[in-house]
């Protein structure tokens, strides 16, 4: 009985050990693509400040989406839209009042074959075969750079010039291997390098990419994912944030 | 059900049906003599040549697809291909999308043919040789036709590989509607933006089309095993 005894404490004693600093928790967060950059620092002074670690999962939106309806296990979902975090919450599968807009995006036009530092002198003049968007039915980057185009009035004549990825990530790999001279890709993928030339589009040719930020039903009672929303408010996030070339509120 | 579909629905399955052709008789005039010479060649790096042509089987979609896609682009062969008529790259095009298909294929249609000819053997073709019959003669008329259940599996399956082409295309195909659009990149499409109807068609139809290359391979087996024994 006595060996029970000690051996019930030691056990008690270890639980104790071992739980007591696991207050930190993990919470699994699917993050737009064009947000990839920005949200792996977040996580890292996330996990320096308050010991959760934060999973990130990077991919469309849209496949987030649909993921998200049907199970998926994340906790927190950073869109590259307003509209999929609505359509979450509408339907059941997010918190509400845990909707915020976390960046503003920036639409930028790039390449590393002609110089599109006059992006509309360049886009008319159309020296080029191939132009990247994102796709524009699921990556909101991809209805910008065609809001962009019909802005311009090029839209019906680059009709076949156009060639879409599936994921704004997918559209910056087009033009970073030269297949595609030319591509609309977001301002935080190219802000960290010097390579090839660059325009940033004006803001009134497109319609402001909010990307929201929602707390998914799933985390709703989780302490580690509450803190990754509260703490993606917060200044630090923000720094980063801005640091990439993002706008917000 | 096919009520107020999207019109441009049906174009993925033709061009699908497309590249799926064209790339198994541009498979089918690769890996035949491939196969021949890896069933009766004694080099000795016969088998390393084998094993590059398997690695596609192994590989996942997205290795392929990235080195597809640096080789087919302005800084690859492709790229200087593509330059004898003035375009700049072969990605984002249907002939793009036939050589990708060949790469990811072969393996499926030269192992069948390989096995076909190790299973005729030296045999037929010694006594056609013996008839005064010409080697490359012999080959038509008596090797190739003892060997055309390999053939035509590895056809099937070329074919029914090439339809269920998925990870490379997305990777190199630009998702151009009638160009590069197929099936099953398509689909995915559907699905990312939730038109699931129209998503459900077409995984529905492919579903139905393994069902039916499976069944008819196993049917076929089958039949020559009789006709054989």
């Amino acid at each position: 009985m006595n060996f029970i005894k000690q051996f019930a404490v030691a056990i008690s004693a270890l639980t104790v050990a071992f739980v007591t600093p696991v207050a930190a928790g993990t919470t699994h967060v699917a993050v737009a693509a064009n947000f990839t950059e920005p949200s792996k620092e977040i996580a890292a002074l996330f996990k320096a400040r308050t010991g959760h670690e934060a999973v990130l999962i990077f991919g469309a939106s849209g496949a987030f989406y649909t993921q998200i309806t049907h199970e998926a296990p994340f906790e927190v979902f950073l869109s590259a839209d307003s509209e999929r975090p609505r359509l979450a919450v509408d339907n059941g599968y997010a918190v509400p009042d845990s909707l915020f807009t976390y960046a503003i995006g920036k639409l930028a036009l790039w390449s590393r074959v002609v110089d599109v530092t006059k992006g509309e002198e360049a886009l008319k003049t159309g020296a080029f075969s191939k132009l990247a968007i994102a796709n524009p039915n699921s990556a909101p980057y991809g209805t910008a750079a065609i809001e962009t185009l019909k802005a311009l009035n090029l839209y019906d004549s680059f009709q076949s010039k156009i060639v879409q990825g599936s994921s704004i990530a997918q559209a910056f790999q087009f033009v970073d291997t030269k297949n595609a001279e030319v591509g609309f890709v977001a301002l935080s993928q190219i802000i960290n390098t010097t390579d090839g030339t660059r325009w940033l589009v004006p803001e009134k040719l497109y319609t402001p990419i909010r990307q929201d930020a929602v707390l998914l039903k799933r985390g709703a009672n989780d302490a580690a994912s509450k803190a990754f929303v509260e703490f993606l408010k917060g200044p630090e996030a923000r720094a980063v944030i801005q640091k990439f070339g993002y706008g917000h509120d | 059900m096919f009520d107020n579909l999207p019109p441009d629905i049906w174009t993925p399955v033709r061009l699908t049906i497309e590249l799926a052709t064209i790339t198994t008789l541009a498979v089918l005039v690769v890996a035949t003599p491939l196969a021949w010479w890896l069933a009766r060649s004694n080099a000795w790096y016969k088998e390393t040549i084998s094993t590059i042509v398997a690695l596609p089987m192994v590989l996942p979609p997205t290795v392929l697809g990235f080195y597809l896609l640096v080789m087919l682009g302005p800084s690859g062969p492709g790229g200087a291909i593509a330059n004898l008529w003035g375009a700049r790259t072969l990605a984002f095009t249907f002939t793009g999308l036939v050589i990708a298909s060949i790469f990811a294929s072969m393996p499926f249609v030269v192992q069948p043919i390989r096995n076909a000819f190790v299973a005729v053997g030296e045999r037929p073709m010694e006594v056609a040789a013996t008839l005064r019959v010409s080697p490359w003669r012999a080959f038509w008329t008596v090797a190739l036709p003892l060997a055309s259940p390999g053939l035509l599996t590895g056809a099937v399956l070329g074919f029914a590989h090439t339809v269920g082409e998925f990870g490379v295309i997305l990777m190199i195909g630009g998702n151009i509607p009638g160009k590069t659009r197929v099936m099953s990149t398509a689909i995915f499409d559907y699905v990312e933006t939730m038109q699931w109807r129209e998503a459900n068609i077409l995984a529905g139809g492919m579903v139905a089309f393994a069902f039916v290359v499976i069944l008819s391979m196993t049917m076929l087996e089958k039949h020559f095993a009789g006709t054989r024994a």
